[in-house]
């Protein structure tokens, strides 16, 4: 089982994100995802930032992934994308499947994000046969659901093909919009945000009238208002996920890090805070904690 | 310019194609689709009855499978296409990779529609989706009109766009509120803020709605109370308490009508497979009247002020918006 960081889904500063990076390479993580893939407004790292990065990472002994954007509207976007695409070393996810159209043309491997509607062994297979080597599943399908898919003959005959990756920490982005709702939470239009997630290192809170933590408004994206966290269901997991990935967080990413690595075999469980679930996992509904 | 609408049963059916609609959309009575509600849509007879009364109409039929199968059950969604081709259905609506693929291959004269459940937003998206050889695409409801004009003039196929109904802020197949709320989404189960999963509790005057526990919204004895759909919620952000995501609103593109006519987009869809028989009539009569007026004199026309005040009376709260095709929208 190894272990991934996903790609910063805010909008931190850049001396910030140098020094998660900085982190990351003296971590024991074995593979780093980055990149937007969230807003392409957001530019305090260029795409040339993220490439030094890459390969500051790769020396320092880690797998790197370029991580592509989730919505795109614009046709300058997708000349971005085609950057990520073309770049030449690193493996490149997908989060849209404009991004497969243009890997697959490049006869390119490519991880298929959480936000590719995958959810059956057919569909599994036919991204496998345009070069999918790596499947993220969707984060609201459980467990019980991955294995359904698995244990299909059609899929099982090609299991050496692939490896299968489970969004395991973090607030989870469960939707993306043309509205910026960080801009409307401060009454701007989205062509006038002022890039004001920056102000929102960990997104916005969104609470109920009663009190509860409902959701989190992170730019166009809306994440779940509880943390996920599966570290007590990495022992359920042993032979059918490979990769568990952990979503940086304001804070306590590589202490998590530490305490999903001890309990990779059941052998130290964590007390979950209240603050956060794992719903989904145990296909129940995802805020709810089991 | 095709006006295409929604029913949820044979009178509902009916009532479109008297009123007006070049096309009607319907699904199967299972999750199948992303209207799997109690009480809705078609069963093999009913589906066979419908195509018959479209057909006697000269009208089309399209059947929406827009959701994505699931590991035991795959076949489900084999089946459905299998029922819509035989039943003569002339398009499907398809949102899942497996089930296009399926389609293309056993029925490959049977059109096929791209789901705004599959969320092609860009022209690399649409690429992606023509090797299942795909005559159409329903664009999400997050673009603006000119992201639509800049898709129109780039990409050589049909497009078609929401012209009017409720208003889905999230790329539409890619919304995981649902499920993270109830565990049951439109992409897993059909469905949105399910109804079995909404509470009402009164409160001395004051009415609270709930979903799953969690509170939407509270309304005042003078306000009028909308249903939970999760989305359409007051929320507290920081000290606000206010519609954190979008008010219960239903989009009316009315005023776009000139500019989606010149753009060549190929069909408005009207929104609304779980309404009555009523609605459908009232707004396929008053989109009739537009799309006809468009295309007679397309520099001459001007929203007649009683379609709006129908559509308005017909809207969520009875509110309306362009939604993202509106630059402004926040």
């Amino acid at each position: 089982m190894k272990f991934s960081l996903g790609p910063v889904l805010y909008f931190w500063p850049k001396a910030q994100m140098l020094q998660f990076y900085r982190e990351a390479a003296a971590s024991d993580i074995d593979i780093v995802y980055l990149g937007e893939t969230v807003c392409s407004k957001r530019r305090e790292l260029k795409f040339d930032d993220y490439i030094a990065i890459a390969h500051m990472l790769r020396e320092a002994g880690k797998q790197v992934c370029l991580s592509s954007m989730t919505l795109y509207e614009a046709p300058g976007e997708l000349r971005e994308l085609r950057k990520y695409v073309d770049n030449g070393e690193f493996l490149v996810e997908a989060n849209d499947v404009g991004a497969i159209s243009m890997l697959q043309q490049q006869g390119l491997p490519f991880v298929a994000g959480a936000a590719i509607n995958c959810y059956n062994q057919h569909t599994l297979r036919r991204l496998i046969s345009m070069g999918l080597t790596r499947w993220v599943m969707p984060v609201e399908i459980s467990g019980q659901w991955l294995s359904e898919v698995l244990n299909q003959s059609i899929i099982a005959d090609i299991r050496d093909c692939f490896s299968t990756e489970v969004f395991s920490f973090g607030h989870l982005p469960l939707a993306w919009s043309g509205r910026c709702f960080t801009a409307r939470s401060e009454n701007r239009s989205k062509d006038q945000c002022e890039l004001c997630c920056i102000n929102y290192p960990q997104g916005r809170e969104v609470k109920s009238q009663d009190g509860s933590s409902v959701f989190v408004l992170n730019g166009i994206q809306t994440q779940s208002g509880q943390r996920y966290n599966l570290v007590n269901q990495l022992s359920t997991m042993q032979g059918y996920v490979d990769i568990v990935r952990l979503s940086p967080q304001q804070q306590d990413t590589f202490y998590w890090l530490t305490k999903f690595k001890a309990n990779i075999n059941g052998t130290a469980p964590q007390p979950l805070p209240a603050t956060d679930s794992n719903g989904y996992w145990l296909n129940l509904a995802g805020m709810a904690t089991g | 310019m095709e006006l295409l609408c929604p029913a949820g049963s044979m009178p509902a059916l009916k009532t479109a194609i008297e009123h007006g609609a070049d096309a009607v959309y319907i699904g199967l009575k299972d999750d199948t689709n992303a209207r799997h509600f109690a009480g809705l849509n078609f069963d093999q007879a009913k589906l066979k009855e419908a195509a018959s009364y479209v057909h006697q109409h000269g009208k089309k039929l399209h059947v929406a499978i827009n959701t994505f199968a699931q590991p035991n059950s795959y076949q489900r969604w084999q089946q459905a296409v299998d029922m819509a081709a035989d039943a003569g259905a002339d398009v499907l609506i398809l949102a899942d990779i497996a089930v296009l693929a399926y389609a293309a291959a056993r029925y490959p004269k049977l059109e096929r529609h791209l789901s705004v459940q599959a969320s092609a937003t860009n022209a690399a998206a649409i690429d992606f989706y023509r090797q299942f050889n795909i005559s159409r695409v329903v664009l999400p409801r997050v673009l603006s009109m000119q992201q639509v004009r800049a898709l129109a003039h780039s990409c050589d196929i049909d497009l078609e766009v929401f012209a009017f109904g409720s208003l889905c802020i999230m790329a539409e197949g890619r919304c995981y509120l649902s499920s993270y709320m109830t565990g049951q989404s439109p992409n897993t189960a059909g469905a949105c803020s399910p109804a079995t999963f909404v509470n009402w509790q009164d409160n001395n005057g004051t009415l609270e709605s709930r979903l799953n526990g969690i509170l939407i919204d509270r309304f005042a004895p003078n306000e009028t109370a909308g249903y939970p759909t999760l989305c359409k919620g007051r929320f507290k952000v920081g000290s606000d308490t206010y519609h954190a995501l979008e008010e219960p609103t239903s989009l009316n593109t009315l005023d776009l009508l000139p500019q989606l006519y010149a753009e060549g987009i190929k069909s408005l869809k009207i929104e609304g497979r779980q309404r009555s028989p009523a609605y459908v009539a009232q707004i396929t009569k008053v989109w009739r009247a537009a799309i006809d007026a468009v295309m007679a004199t397309p520099e001459r026309f001007n929203v007649q002020p009683q379609w709006q005040q129908v559509l308005a009376g017909l809207s969520e709260g009875s509110q309306t918006t362009l939604g993202a095709y509106h630059r402004k929208w926040k």
